[in-house]
């Protein structure tokens, strides 16, 4: 294989991530996480939609426990690509660019998805 | 510049779009909660009345096919980092492509079905 050569492809085992990486790594395991369960989330609003009986319907299923703990894993892959995604819109045009800003905005990626995923969550819940 | 199939080089309209797509969505959510602090819709009629009006249904929709177009960037960006190859890649690609269009016709679906 000629060096340079393009598409790459990357062993994930064979990388250690610092945390700017984990937030980037996260961000992808959250998108992918996303697009995997759409299905799911886009008959949750039909069914919230469509009639009084579907909307009866999706009450009673988003009221089972199991559901609420699968949303609320996507609430967070939600939260966490969202503020990740702004993240790197910032970075794009060179905001937070150096080593000890990106390492506080990625703490602040971090905390703040799994403080709004946990607030969220339980007055949801 | 040598095109390969799945191959990557040339993606700065993608890199734009995945850009543009997530400044959209990100304004449609902000807008959304604020609308659901102002006015919770509390019962059912409500939240119908909340998405049968024009301008919201086509702010969704909208934001919907933004979705599709950011997650297929996405998606197509994970199977070029991991999967080798190239048959697999392009049949996978071709699977995202298939389901995202599904979930354009299902969102229309459900959003003119009000």
């Amino acid at each position: 294989m000629i060096a340079g050569q393009r598409p790459k492809h990357l062993n994930l085992f064979k990388i250690r991530l610092p945390l700017p990486g984990l937030v980037s790594f996260l961000h992808r395991i959250s998108g992918a996480g996303l697009f995997l369960f759409g299905w799911a989330l886009l008959y949750l609003l039909q069914l919230s939609l469509s009639s009084a009986e579907s909307h009866a319907q999706f009450t009673a299923l988003t009221g089972h426990w199991l559901v609420k703990l699968f949303l609320i894993a996507l609430l967070w892959s939600f939260l966490h690509h969202f503020f990740a995604g702004l993240r790197f819109l910032l970075l794009d045009v060179h905001v937070g660019y150096n080593l000890a800003a990106a390492r506080a905005t990625s703490w602040a990626v971090m905390i703040v998805s799994l403080a709004c995923t946990a607030f969220l969550g339980l007055w949801l819940w | 510049m040598k095109r390969v199939i799945t191959g990557a080089h040339y993606g700065f309209k993608d890199w734009l779009a995945q850009r543009v797509t997530a400044l959209l969505m990100a304004i449609y959510v902000v807008v959304f909660i604020g609308i659901l602090l102002v006015c919770p819709p509390r019962e059912f009629e409500q939240w119908r009345g909340l998405f049968g009006n024009q301008p919201m249904r086509i702010a969704t929709i909208l934001f919907f096919i933004s979705l599709f177009w950011h997650a297929w960037i996405g998606m197509r960006d994970i199977l070029m980092d991991y999967i080798e190859s190239t048959g697999l890649r392009l049949g996978l690609e071709i699977a995202v492509v298939l389901i995202l269009s599904a979930y354009v016709v299902w969102a229309v679906q459900i959003l003119w079905s009000i």
